[in-house]
């Protein structure tokens, strides 16, 4: 840990934590005050009393079902819509000029790199509020993520069977459906089950901006500080998110075998 | 089927594929009612006057230095608050990490670890899987209730998630790596941080501070968003520009925001290469 590239990157980190410890206005006293410790007491005590009532139960319930339909209509759908910017953003052989692959690869960074809620903050103006616009989100999202994924798994896959098709004479079309979409398909399902499992996640909180599901549930109880049916919500939220871990593992046994 | 195909330009699998796809679309239609999946209402006039007045907003995005120094300043904030956070879930996860994790366990030298010590073990693990399955928006919304809006709660969150995360994948990494020097510092009568420091850090140092320097990065495009309840950062700002239907200082927030994210990136990379 002595050598000066070491040196360098530790003084960066510190200096970082440091200033950021120094700038931030943190209310430490406020946090650390009695009154605080008392509230955040109140705040999980009465978080320990989750609410049973059957009319509560059955909206949770509904709301679980949407939320759970929006993380898998938005993974499928960018499954869809990724595929098909993976194809151009992927060079398939060494006489491919792939003309599309930066503008394709440009378009899928920046879905990328803007997160899900903020797709949602930003859908809702076209899609309205509720889980349509969260879906969507979703879908962006996932798109550019899944997109990128996918296409290095097209440029990476082996080339003989397409070559052996592309040398019988068969099309661009012919030769990714029947010579490398079947040899990746594994490696495509894989990577959108571990994107489901993500998108689950997401899918429980995008509500808070308005994008429907539990996390709207959630935020309207504990905007009005219901307790119970918060405490209710939050168990919801990790029995779905626990549920899909495990439906996932399962998945991918069975893809694996 | 007609006469001139031959079969053998038939496709074996047509049929499966077939009925594989109806099936998929007969499970899709309860999920395409549930989330009230009507892609046309985007395209209706009032939908369209809305969402182009806002895009046609964009440009050009807002570059006036009054407001470019506002955004530079919550940009700093959403860094500090992600590494502050990180800090602080530094100092909750490397304990409950020594803890937890079963190597350095002397009860469990000679054969089966003690009834108290695997309980111990187990409470932890379980207050490891509660503290990362709360998303951390979830943890930023409680804490705006106690400690009231602003960088704290989102920095509150971010160590409580994190701590999860953090604490987890320490114990797994160190319970993957080769016992035999921590085990011998241990029978010979070390103690357990020495025979931490001694057995186990010179093994997995890189691998843990790799992936630490990793989750930074996470921690940055999350508090990044952790704004929108109230915490503090980036978000807030484009939360505010968005509720007032703002179109160009939302394009130059996105633009920032594509391009902080791209830093963090490059950074994480770099400090992986040196540190990692």
């Amino acid at each position: 840990m002595s050598r000066p590239s070491h040196a360098a990157a530790w003084g960066f980190l510190a200096a970082l934590t440091v200033a950021s410890f120094w700038t931030l206005d943190l209310q430490w006293a406020k946090f650390l005050s009695a009154d605080a410790a008392r509230r955040m007491g109140r705040f999980l005590l009465e978080l320990l009393a989750p609410t049973a009532e059957p009319g509560f139960l059955r909206k949770l319930a509904v709301a679980s079902a949407e939320t759970l339909a929006m993380s898998a209509l938005g993974t499928l759908l960018a499954v869809l819509a990724g595929l098909a910017f993976a194809v151009p953003a992927a060079r398939t052989h060494a006489g491919d000029r792939a003309l599309w692959r930066w503008p394709t690869r440009l378009v899928l960074n920046a879905l990328r790199s803007i997160p899900e809620l903020v797709w949602a903050a930003l859908l809702i103006i076209a899609a309205g509020l509720g889980p349509f616009a969260g879906t969507l989100a979703l879908a962006f999202h996932t798109t550019g993520v899944l997109g990128r994924l996918f296409a290095e798994a097209i440029e990476n896959a082996p080339l003989g069977p397409a070559f052996a098709l592309r040398a019988q004479g068969a099309g661009a079309a012919k030769v990714f459906f029947y010579a490398t979409l079947p040899q990746i398909l594994p490696q495509l399902m894989s990577y959108a089950l571990y994107r489901w499992e993500n998108n689950i996640r997401a899918a429980a909180v995008l509500g808070v901006v308005g994008g429907g599901g539990l996390g709207q549930l959630l935020s309207f109880h504990m905007g009005l500080f219901h307790m119970r049916e918060t405490s209710s919500i939050l168990i919801a939220m990790l029995l779905l998110v626990a549920l899909v871990d495990v439906a996932s593992y399962f998945a991918r046994r069975i893809l694996q075998r | 089927m007609s006469a001139a195909a031959p079969p053998a330009l038939r496709d074996p699998a047509w049929t499966g594929r077939v009925f594989w796809s109806l099936a998929a679309l007969a499970l899709l239609a309860p999920a395409l009612v549930a989330t009230e999946f009507k892609p046309w209402l985007l395209v209706e006039p009032g939908a369209l006057k809305a969402t182009g007045r806002f895009v046609g907003d964009f440009l050009p995005p807002k570059f006036e230095p009054g407001f470019l120094w506002l955004v530079a300043q919550e940009c700093w904030r959403t860094v500090a608050i992600a590494t502050a956070g990180m800090a602080l879930a530094l100092v909750l996860a490397i304990p409950m990490a020594l803890i937890a994790n079963s190597v350095l366990s002397v009860s469990a030298l000679p054969g089966r670890m003690h009834a108290l010590p695997f309980a111990v073990r187990q409470g932890v693990r379980a207050l490891l899987i509660v503290l990362r399955s709360v998303p951390e928006l979830v943890w930023a919304l409680v804490f705006v209730r106690v400690v009231g809006l602003g960088p704290t709660a989102g920095v509150l969150a971010i160590a409580l998630t994190y701590s999860g995360m953090l604490g987890k994948v320490y114990c797994e990494i160190l319970e993957s790596d080769d016992r035999a020097a921590t085990h011998a510092l241990l029978r010979n009568g070390a103690g357990r941080l020495q025979a931490f420091f001694y057995g186990m850090l010179p093994q997995s140092a890189s691998e843990l501070t790799s992936y630490t320097v990793y989750r930074w990065e996470c921690a940055i495009r999350s508090s990044a968003v952790l704004g929108f309840v109230g915490a503090g950062g980036l978000g807030q700002q484009m939360d505010n520009s968005m509720k007032m239907f703002n179109g160009s200082e939302v394009a130059t927030m996105l633009l920032v925001f594509m391009l902080l994210v791209g830093l963090a990136d490059g950074a994480s990379a770099w400090l992986r290469r040196r540190i990692g």
